[in-house]
């Protein structure tokens, strides 16, 4: 029983995603393949293989697969996963638009969200944005899952010494082009695999006030979030969203500012080791998961913050 | 051009769910249902193609049991056309509504299925792309814009790093993201002209669709709840619990 983990990668780096995966498929068994399918991608290949616990790399390299559009990565999924029993990805937006293409092209249900493998063919999965946990048997003959990645630790990237082997790209699927890509740059950590991150809400105000936590992000060394309303506000981008819908994430530190905690919300963050909650209102639902919480206005709190870190940092 | 839009009835997203006692289902009796958000957002980007002209006609379509109808009411009075419910009392997993809205498209042939990127019920993001699919179609999904012109869709996607645009080919699938735009109220005039908008009701058997579960639920539980925090007085305070207390700075 050999089990298939997709890669996520820019066709350089291999994401941490893929790290947390391969954990999850070794709760499965120990013959684990990765496919790294991409255009110029040999060192995303190489890093694959140094993961700790990967048997085999398997590389298809071709201009179609540059930029990872469904039907193309899919058709090439549906192909390799022949030869196996499970199939996992990490449920990024890449995968999440491709796995369940491969599972209907196998005619087989798709796994999402998996949180926890009990055995080879039952999984628990959260539903109702994280409210409740079913547990799930799959009768399929090839199971697709995709999995929460803040489920499973990551696994080792040094250690492997995996075979990479070339496969033969599938043929082109016509009807959809890749026109351009509008990506968020920033010198702080990435949200989903940042240690700690420090979310705004409405009660920012505005984007500009974003400044305020962007400054003790910096000085914590932690990503900056947000809240569905700031988002929709035009606060900030949209990949900034925490959330059901959005990323679910789970740092060692969480500091949720001017969210008021609905149920929507929480379901991207309630699993993070420490939350802090910084809200003027007493009654604010995200009190009620916060470990640490200071009742006050944010625009006085946070420079006290700021100015309480630098101290620390003195000392 | 014809635009199919595929809509689900789910327990509304302000209420907070509870297991049954002895695990096997969601407590839904006495509890709102409402038209799942994200296809609230892909009823109004059909309605707005077709007062745009891009489209002729926008047909909303509905699996489930006979209360799905209200839902396809709804649609209806923000601005869909006609109606289709799918109905059964079966459990329908994403796979058996693919195949279900497959075997409609082929009958219906519309040149755009337009739907959500997830329902907020099983949270499984799965229908889109395997209808798209099990079609044979190209796919756009997560839409935060859609442009549609000359045979084919410009669409702006929410991905991981930021945006990410595509064109596809029509006949595609569309699945669309919170962003896409804010669905209209239903106003009374509209509610009553729509229940005067044809509605038919077909059946799973009647499509010829195998609809048995691939997945059965052995166990349903609620998630262990965090042990209660404490209020702080101010900033000083705070850095100091991270640091003596939880250690994480």
């Amino acid at each position: 029983m050999s089990i298939l983990v997709i890669a996520e990668h820019d066709n350089h780096t291999l994401k941490a995603a893929t790290l947390n995966t391969v954990t999850a498929a070794a709760c499965l068994g120990d013959d684990i393949h990765v496919l790294v399918a991409g255009s110029q991608c040999a060192s995303v290949a190489e890093q694959a293989a140094s993961i700790a616990g990967v048997k085999r790399v398997r590389v298809v390299d071709a201009p179609h697969y540059a930029h990872l559009l469904a039907e193309n990565l899919a058709a090439l999924i549906t192909t390799v996963a022949a030869d196996y029993s499970h199939v996992l990805a990490p449920a990024t937006t890449t995968a999440k638009n491709a796995m369940p293409r491969v599972a209907a092209l196998l005619d087989v249900a798709q796994i999402s969200d998996v949180v926890a493998v009990e055995s080879a063919d039952t999984f628990v999965r959260p539903i109702y944005a994280g409210n409740v946990l079913a547990t799930v048997r799959s009768a399929d003959r090839i199971k697709v899952m995709t999995v929460r990645t803040t489920a499973f630790a990551a696994a080792p990237a040094e250690g492997g010494a995996a075979a990479i082997e070339s496969l033969a790209p599938a043929v082109e699927v016509p009807g959809s082009r890749f026109v351009s890509q509008q990506l968020t740059r920033s010198e702080r950590p990435e949200l989903t695999s940042a240690q700690r991150v420090i979310s705004g809400g409405r009660g920012m105000g505005s984007g500009e006030n974003f400044a305020l936590l962007e400054d003790i992000a910096n000085k914590l060394g932690a990503a900056v979030g947000a809240s569905r309303a700031a988002v929709d506000a035009g606060f900030v981008p949209n990949d900034y969203q925490v959330g059901q819908t959005g990323k679910v994430i789970a740092p060692q530190l969480y500091i949720a500012v001017g969210i008021s905690g609905a149920i929507q919300h929480l379901a991207g963050m309630k699993d993070s080791k420490v939350i802090v909650a910084i809200n003027k209102d007493e009654e604010a639902p995200i009190f009620q998961v916060a470990d640490f919480w200071i009742v006050g206005d944010l625009f006085k709190v946070l420079p006290e913050l700021s100015g309480e870190l630098d101290k620390l940092q003195q000392n | 051009m014809k635009v199919l839009v595929p809509v689900k009835r789910v327990v509304d997203a302000n209420v907070r769910v509870r297991v049954k006692a002895d695990g096997s289902a969601v407590d839904i009796a006495n509890v709102k249902l409402s038209m799942n958000p994200f296809d609230e957002i892909s009823v109004e980007e059909a309605v707005r193609l077709k007062e745009a002209g891009a489209a002729s006609e926008v047909v909303v379509v509905s699996c489930g049991v006979q209360a799905c109808q209200e839902t396809l009411r709804t649609a209806m009075a923000t601005g869909a056309d006609r109606a289709i419910l799918v109905q059964t009392d079966a459990e329908l997993q994403p796979l058996a509504v693919a195949k279900l809205l497959k075997a409609l498209v082929d009958k219906e042939q519309p040149q755009l299925v337009m739907l959500g990127k997830q329902a907020i019920d099983d949270d499984a993001n799965q229908v889109g792309q395997m209808l798209a699919a099990l079609l044979g179609w190209p796919q756009a999904t997560f839409a935060s814009k859609v442009s549609v012109e000359a045979g084919k869709a410009t669409v702006t996607r929410e991905i991981d790093g930021g945006l990410e645009t595509i064109e596809v080919d029509l006949p595609a699938v569309v699945t669309t993201d919170l962003r896409l735009n804010t669905p209209r109220y239903a106003t009374l005039p509209n509610i009553m002209k729509a229940k005067k908008k044809p509605l038919d009701v077909v059946t799973p058997d009647a499509l010829g669709v195998d609809i048995a579960p691939r997945l059965s639920t052995l166990k349903l539980a609620e998630p262990t709840k965090r042990a209660a925090g404490i209020r702080v007085a101010d900033a000083a305070d705070l850095v100091a619990k991270l640091k003596n207390v939880a250690h994480v700075i």
